[in-house]
């Protein structure tokens, strides 16, 4: 009866298969341990992702495995975005742990296990090679992320939130679904390599085709935040709670990045003409809305949401530039460029977001942009980080916000496309307003209450590591430019 | 010639400096603050002497060249150099640091390591200016010093700091913004390469030339600033502190300047030649009209911050007028007035922090009460006239000279403009110094002490050297101008 069942090579979901098992034993651990000893699930949790990267380092061979029939692969993309995925979800735990254990509602253990889960989906998206993989990753990601936006159940903003949330994801889900199907009726097939050789070959129908990308392109700006399907974005950032927030502004952006080069660039190449028309209009009008309604923002966190948005448009720009006229000479530099950019956006996001939950104490959310009135005074070390990461976010070298401007500009110019620099560049500028203007209320208003900063010693040493890392790698970027470089050739 | 790597030190040494002083932390410690930013601002002065002094000056070519590898994946270099035209810059902008942080011993007492750390930091950034040989090292310079100048008017400025603040950091990021798409054009043209060197060299289309001299012109137009895109700069001078003022107008509006001679004129010399009635125009524009301009202001702040950008007409009038008088002159106007205007704007912040005003109509018979700050001010009024014997002379005789050669008329609209900056720098010298006591608060005013002193009178030094003797000064640039205008004068279109 078990005669032609073949035990797939697990090796290459070994990070994902422990990272599913511990997270069952962390829930039952969690449910003998008392809410003051809290901190049993947190260490266990920290320690799970620890061991997921460094199963993830040991177990990388550097080549394309394929496994589970061809529905999941690991190549050195994903392993690169993996390890930077723990890497994020590490450190948003550790700025989280303050936050939620001055919210008595927030500080339990299904934060964890809620927050293991969403990087399992992440994980699972980020190597799919299937459009049933796909789902399933995304799917067990934005419904970790929707429980976890509506954990601070009192708060009818949070609420609020997590329905908007639900419900435009789900139509999100059914959009990316309906694409898929589509494909499928066109190819014959959900594997994402066996549609990139079926198109290869010819002879699928054409119109179908469109029809599934546009709806698939839809489905991905949404999960992306791209305008015009950003809605939920400035909602949700807004009213979850900040280390939810968090969670949700950095992590998946990775997450989100793969699933495009899954399926657009790997999947469907030979229609790059067409996504790529698509994703110009949709990173333009994103840099647009995004920059333009951030100046209008007085919180900080909807600020930081419309900056999202637009930060997306940029990134779209380095995929968007991939192929001229069906030269696919200039791929490389500019996917590894977009890659480049999600990854310092993520660890600038990380460190402004970190801030905003430094400052925060009980009762108190620090997420108006004049909470920040007068930083300077009360703490110059970390006025100083937020300069640093606001700078960055603006594109001001010496920081790492420059170079992922620059490498995609440059991927853009390589290709031919200066009016799409121009508008970039224009757009840049708008950009660097508002965040001008958070060092400006840091730098340049008094405070309103005097009192310095009261920060536990791991927050301390973790948010100044971050913000010199924005620093430190804006000056020596060639290490995680060239990794990207490299993981992306020997994965495409 | 020494091994030392002798221009990182210049970079380098205020910066770090600059984080030691910021390291000394809050106002308790402010007068160790204060020694320690003059320790090193001196210290910079003195890894960058030797620049000078080391200078091998028949040569034209880079000289004290460093270069490291530093972002690979793009071909982008830590590759540093200095010739005539960008040497003495360096080592004005070290001098000028101590100036500055002499300038504000006494009157910054709020955040005092801060306020040092940035000047000092800003002097590195600015050294990285001058001598990057490579595109986007020079870019990152370039943009990174707008930093620590946004906070230095936005914390320690006046009333309006704020307006004045983001006007300055938007105008200028506007226009390196474009630059950077220069840059970018020229990397993939060039087969990528980011040297400026090799871009000297790269063959380009009359058409590119055109865009790629525009984008330059936009970028360095608003640095220097000229007309009409120097709507920013009395804004930032107005409300930025003394130290602020005097960097500005030493320093930074030599950026600009110095940008057209590293990149517009090599790079795209044809386009220079085709598009040079454009920026000539401007330039008589900023020497003629912004002097009319400066002749009807009531702040002298504001009045020096228009005759700067009246002075810095004549600079970029005289690098298009093609030749060797021009460009030199230009260069030697560059440096008088780093003195002059760095002075200038001292010397209203003496009577600033005695009155708090920068009002002409609040002053007058300040002679009566400040003999010695009258005289060296008057100097340093002539010398921003453009009195012979004084270095404002020589830079604008020079330019003049060169543009009688170029067009008869050119010359003569800029020299009429001497006139009028005559006339507004003197008569703002009468109704502010001579007449009666005009209040109680002219009445009270003590005279220099020996910190206003010094500065003052190591300035008023200068001045008079660059006046007398510009030997020095001049013999370093020949051979790099020449070797600026024989390739200016080779075509690149093939």
């Amino acid at each position: 009866m078990f005669d032609n069942f073949v035990v797939p090579n697990l090796l290459p979901a070994a990070p994902e298969m422990f990272l599913a098992a511990m997270a069952l034993v962390i829930l039952l651990v969690d449910l003998t341990v008392k809410d003051s000893r809290r901190t049993v699930t947190f260490v266990l949790t920290q320690l799970t992702l620890v061991g997921c990267a460094l199963i993830q380092f040991y177990t990388s061979t550097g080549e394309i495995v394929y496994t589970f029939s061809n529905m999941f692969v690991d190549d050195l993309m994903s392993d690169l975005l993996k390890l930077f995925l723990y890497m994020t979800v590490v450190v948003v735990l550790f700025y989280s742990r303050g936050y939620i254990l001055d919210r008595e509602v927030m500080n339990k253990g299904e934060y964890y296990v809620l927050a293991l889960f969403a990087t399992l989906g992440m994980m699972v998206m980020i190597s799919a090679n299937h459009f049933v993989t796909i789902y399933l990753g995304l799917e067990l990601l934005s419904l970790s992320l929707y429980a976890m936006v509506a954990m601070n159940r009192d708060s009818a903003v949070s609420t609020e939130a997590a329905m908007k949330y639900f419900v435009l994801g789900a139509l999100a889900s059914g959009l990316l679904l309906y694409g898929m199907s589509m494909i499928y009726g066109a190819t014959g097939t959900l594997e994402i390599t066996g549609v990139a050789e079926k198109l290869y070959g010819g002879g699928a129908n054409k119109t179908l085709l469109v029809f599934g990308l546009v709806f698939l392109v839809s489905g991905l700006a949404f999960k992306l935040g791209v305008v015009p399907f950003h809605m939920w974005i400035p909602d949700v950032y807004h009213g979850a709670p900040t280390s939810v927030t968090l969670l949700i502004g950095s992590a998946p952006k990775l997450a989100a990045f793969a699933i495009v080069m899954r399926l657009l660039v790997n999947g469907m190449i030979t229609m790059a003409q067409d996504w790529q028309s698509m994703l110009i209009i949709l990173s333009v009008l994103s840099m647009a809305i995004g920059n333009l309604a951030a100046i209008a923002q007085t919180n900080l966190k909807r600020m930081l949401a419309y900056s999202a948005i637009s930060h997306m448009g940029f990134m779209l720009l380095g995929i968007t530039t991939g192929v001229v006229s069906g030269d696919a000479r200039y791929a490389l530099n500019a996917y590894s460029s977009a890659m480049f950019y999600v990854i310092a956006y993520v660890l600038m996001t990380t460190a402004a977001f970190g801030m905003i939950l430094m400052m925060s104490r009980a009762g108190f959310e620090a997420d108006k942009i004049e909470d920040f009135k007068g930083l300077n005074k009360r703490s110059p070390w970390f006025a100083g980080i937020m300069l640093m990461v606001m700078f960055s976010m603006a594109g001001v070298p010496f920081f790492i916000g420059f170079f992922a401007k620059f490498s995609v500009l440059q991927a853009v110019v390589a290709a031919g496309y200066m009016w799409l620099a121009i508008v970039a560049v224009l757009f840049s500028l708008i950009g660097a307003f508002y965040y001008l203007r958070v060092v400006k209320v840091m730098y340049f208003d008094t405070p309103d209450d005097d009192t310095p900063l009261n920060v536990g010693t791991d927050m301390r040493i973790l948010i100044s590591a971050n913000g010199l890392a924005v620093a430190f790698l804006g000056m020596f970027p060639q290490v995680i430019m060239s990794l990207c470089a490299y993981a992306l050739l020997r994965s495409l | 010639m020494s091994t030392y790597p002798l221009i990182s030190l210049a970079i380098w040494t205020p910066i770090i400096a600059g984080f030691v002083v910021l390291a000394t932390g809050s106002d308790r410690n402010a007068p160790l603050a204060r020694m320690l930013a003059l320790a090193g601002a001196i210290a910079g002065l003195i890894v960058a002497i030797p620049l000078w002094t080391g200078f091998d000056v028949a040569q034209g070519t880079m000289q004290f060249v460093e270069l490291k590898t530093w972002i690979p994946r793009f071909n982008i270099n830590y590759h540093l150099g200095v010739d005539g035209i960008s040497m003495l810059f360096v080592v004005l902008n070290s001098f000028i640091t101590i100036i500055v942080v002499l300038a504000g011993w006494e009157v910054i007492q709020q955040k005092v390591a801060q306020y040092n750390a940035a000047f000092l930091i800003m002097s590195g950034l600015m050294n990285g200016i001058f001598t990057s040989l490579d595109g986007i090292l020079f870019y990152v310079f370039f943009e990174a010093s707008l930093i620590p100048m946004y906070l230095i008017i936005g914390v320690w400025g006046g009333p309006n700091r704020v307006y004045a603040a983001f006007k300055f950091f938007l105008y200028t990021l506007f226009g390196s913004l474009l630059f950077l798409l220069a840059l970018m054009y020229l990397f993939i043209q060039s087969g990528g390469s980011f040297s400026i060197l090799e871009w000297h060299k790269l063959p380009i289309g009359l058409g590119p030339q055109i865009w790629l001299f525009l984008a330059f012109l936009v970028a360095f137009a608003v640095k220097v600033p000229m007309w009409p895109v120097h709507t920013w700069l009395p804004d930032a001078h107005v409300e930025a502190p003394t130290g602020g003022s005097i960097v500005l107008a030493a320093i930074a509006l030599k950026l600009g300047a110095y940008g057209f001679l590293r990149f517009s004129l090599p790079i795209a010399p044809d386009a220079s030649h085709e598009l040079s009635s454009l920026v000539v125009g401007l330039s008589l524009i900023a020497v003629v009209y912004i002097g009319f301009v400066a002749l009807v202001q009531a702040d002298m702040k504001k009045l020096v911050a228009y005759s700067s950008i009246a002075h810095m007409g004549f600079v970029t009038l005289g690098f298009f007028m093609f030749s060797a008088m021009g460009i030199e002159g230009a260069l030697v106007q560059m440096l008088s007035h780093g003195f002059v205007s760095g002075a200038m704007f001292f010397c209203i912040g003496v009577m600033y922090d005695r009155v708090h005003s920068r009002q002409i109509a609040d002053y007058g018979g300040v002679v009566n009460t400040m003999p010695k700050f009258a005289a060296l001010f008057m100097l340093f009024s002539m010398a921003n006239a453009g009195l012979p014997a004084t270095s404002g002379f020589v830079g604008e005789f020079m330019v003049i000279l060169g543009a009688v050669k170029f067009n008869f008329w050119v010359a003569f609209a800029a020299a009429s403009s001497m006139v009028v900056g005559a006339a507004y720098t003197l008569w703002m010298y009468k109704r502010v110094i001579f007449g009666d006591v005009a209040n109680h608060h002219v009445a009270e005013l003590t005279d220099i002490n020996n910190r206003e002193f010094l500065i003052l009178g190591v300035l008023a030094i200068c001045t008079l050297w660059m006046g007398l003797y510009p030997q020095p000064f001049t013999e370093v640039m020949h051979a790099s101008v020449n070797d600026l205008l024989r390739h200016v004068a080779i075509s690149k279109i093939q």
